[in-house]
């Protein structure tokens, strides 16, 4: 830090750029990479831009979006979840089991299943705090707690890998009104997931920015100590946050299991991690304190692009693996380059 | 309680908005601290010197309520009282800006200095944050500190040291501190930013508030102090008024003056 930047400091704080101002939107880098994703698959194939495609690529992209939304809070909060993935699954096989095998209510079933992802959610967030391990600990325990009995149990109890039947469960239909609508505009088709994507980020971006509870977030990730001593509560905004990501867990969990009626026992293993990748990629800092619900919504966008943008082009699947890895590399350097701009002195 | 120590100000404002007599912290066996006088008007600024363990943050963890005193009394607006924590402290008018000023670097300015006591508006579910009036009233009372941020929602890790210390003081002004201690604001920054520090202590000195400054050097404490509380090895070596003591009598106090005047003549050999 030389002399003369402090002095400048000192005296009055330097007029900004309004360009650098947007560059400095958590969120302005993945914007510009969903659009160049875009333009690109619009471009190469014809399938991208059809209402057909691009129902198919929004449907894609809501479910991880619902999922890296509530992670990029948490992120924001300055804490992990590794257990995202395994949760969607945990939640679908829940429902499934109470509904077709033990014949509960689908309604009661749901509600069951909600409560018990907020549980797991809570005890994640309890642990972490209480004991002061990373959460990536704790989480990956849970992780591998929740892949174990999503198969064991499953198997224990259905003698498959998998929930059959789950249509014809008396409810079915009325559940599905919420979670596997799907509206119809000629070949568009937008499904329900799409919507609970939009509102969901709506809101999380409304807290965040404009409520109590965002700035305890944005607190609690940045400098838990500080926020603490000005009175902030760190464990209970901590605990929600975990509670926060399970309960989408669980959302994403039902959107699946009511649109297509069936649900593995392996459903979501792995994918927990393209929920963190989404949330960097829309400019959430690892360290915590910094980060966009909308960003993590865009890179969503840009994975669910991806994802059926390579299918539709006809390339090898493996590209989207190669893809991912080198959006995360970029991404991570825009947010160096970021929060060096941010001019934070720590 | 509050209303308690409301009137006592009104009646009298003669009496010392904090006054400690013979107050000894004990740490299980070890003392840290032994006979300690000190007291406190508003609008004066009491300078708390000393070396290293020489017990003044244990005198001010006593005062901010996060230690409790072993023995004396301790005095807010003539009323004995005994911090059982920092949030009584605080109900009472006593805010402390410690090394590390609670602040969130990434944090805008404004969102810092309301952070944990925030201004909202609405109802039920809508109850959201009152941004504007934020952003204004953090500018006006930065403003009053003589800080003229032209953009209070700048990170406040872009602040230098010096103004981040005044962004912590003022805040707690705001939010109603009569006292505000401040430990070692000064050590960690350059010549320049702690001239800037000792202008807002003196601003806020100005503003009426009673201001306890705690250093170890005595170049920082004299411009600003109407009192001097030397602490040495735990002992007080008295409470001074600006008008009885010199800024080099000051320094040989503090240091125990034997020790130093033998060191000086060492380094002048030294150095021909
Ligand atoms: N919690 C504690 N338990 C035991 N002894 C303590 C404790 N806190 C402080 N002491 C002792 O009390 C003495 C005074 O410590 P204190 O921290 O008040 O010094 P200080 O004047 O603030 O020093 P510095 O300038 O280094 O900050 C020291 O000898 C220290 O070791
Ligand atoms: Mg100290």
């Amino acid at each position: 830090m030389s002399a003369a930047t402090l002095t400048a400091a000192d005296e009055r704080v330097v007029r900004t750029n309004p360009l650098v101002v947007l560059l400095q939107r958590p969120e302005i880098g993945a914007a510009v990479a969903a659009l160049a994703i875009f333009i690109l698959f619009s471009s190469l194939t014809q399938a991208f831009l059809t209402p057909a495609g691009v129902s198919t690529w929004l449907y894609s992209a809501s479910l991880y979006g619902i999922m890296a939304v509530a992670v990029s809070m948490l992120m924001i909060g300055g804490e992990f979840d590794l257990s995202t993935g395994a949760m969607t699954g945990t939640s679908g096989l829940m429902v499934g089991v109470m509904a077709t095998h033990y014949e509960i209510n689908v309604w009661l079933a749901v509600t069951i299943a909600l409560a018990a992802s907020l549980g797991i959610g809570a005890w994640n967030g309890w642990i972490t705090m209480k004991t002061g391990l990373p959460s990536f600990i704790v989480t990956l325990s849970t992780f591998f707690i929740l892949q174990g009995i999503n198969l064991a149990v499953t198997k224990l109890i259905t003698g498959t890998v998998a929930i059959q039947g789950m249509s014809d469960v008396p409810g079915f239909e009325q559940v599905k009104v919420i979670f596997g609508s799907v509206i119809r505009f000629g070949d568009f088709s937008l499904r329900a997931s799409v919507l609970w994507w939009i509102a969901l980020t709506a809101v999380a971006t409304w807290v965040l920015l404009r409520t109590r509870a965002g700035n305890w977030v944005f607190a609690v990730g940045g400098q838990s100590h500080s926020a603490r001593q000005v009175g902030v509560p760190v464990v209970r905004t901590k605990i929600f946050l975990f509670m926060g990501t399970a309960g989408a867990g669980w959302l994403v969990g039902m959107l699946s299991l009511f649109d297509v009626g069936t649900v593995q026992a392996t459903t979501g293993i792995g994918q927990e991690f393209i929920y963190i990748i989404c949330a960097v990629v829309g400019g959430c800092l690892l360290t915590g304190g910094y980060g966009s619900a909308i960003g993590a919504a865009i890179g969503a966008l840009i994975y669910g692009m991806a994802l059926q943008g390579i299918v539709f082009a006809q390339w090898d699947n493996n590209w989207l693996k190669a893809f991912l890895g080198a959006m995360l590399l970029l991404a991570v350097l825009v947010n160096l380059y970021v929060r060096r701009q941010a001019g934070v002195r720590s | 309680m509050s209303e308690d120590t409301a009137q006592a100000t009104e009646l009298d404002p003669g009496v010392p908005i904090l006054a400690m007599t013979q107050i000894a912290k004990h740490y299980g066996s070890s003392i840290a601290l032994q006979d300690v006088d000190a007291h406190i008007h508003a609008g004066e600024v009491l300078c708390v010197l000393g070396d290293n363990g020489a017990g003044k943050s244990t005198f001010i963890k006593i005062i901010a309520g996060a230690h409790q005193q072993t023995e004396g009394t301790l005095a807010v607006y003539g009323h004995n009282r005994r911090f059982a924590s920092p949030r009584d402290a605080l109900d009472a008018g006593i805010a402390t800006v410690y090394q590390d000023l609670a602040v969130v670097p990434l944090m805008s300015v404004w969102r810092n200095f309301f952070l944990g006591s925030e201004i909202t508006r609405g109802w039920g579910p809508f109850r959201r944050l009152d941004v504007a009036a934020m952003k204004r009233i953090a500018k006006d009372e930065l403003k009053k500190m003589g800080i003229d941020l032209r953009d209070v929602d700048q990170p406040i890790g872009t602040l230098s040291g010096g103004e981040r210390q005044s962004v912590a003081i003022a805040r707690s002004v705001y939010f109603g501190a009569k006292l505000v201690i401040l430990d070692e604001p000064t050590s960690a920054l350059g010549v320049k930013q702690a001239g800037v520090v000792l202008r807002y202590i003196a601003q806020a000195r100005d503003a009426g508030l009673g201001v306890i400054f705690i250093t170890h050097n005595p170049h920082h404490a004299y411009p600003v102090g109407d009192r001097f509380l030397i602490l040495n090895r735990g002992k007080s070596l008295g409470l001074h008024e600006k008008a009885d003591i010199s800024i080099a009598e000051l320094t040989a106090l503090m240091s125990g003056g034997a020790e130093l005047a033998s060191l000086a003549h060492e380094l002048e050999r030294a150095s021909t």
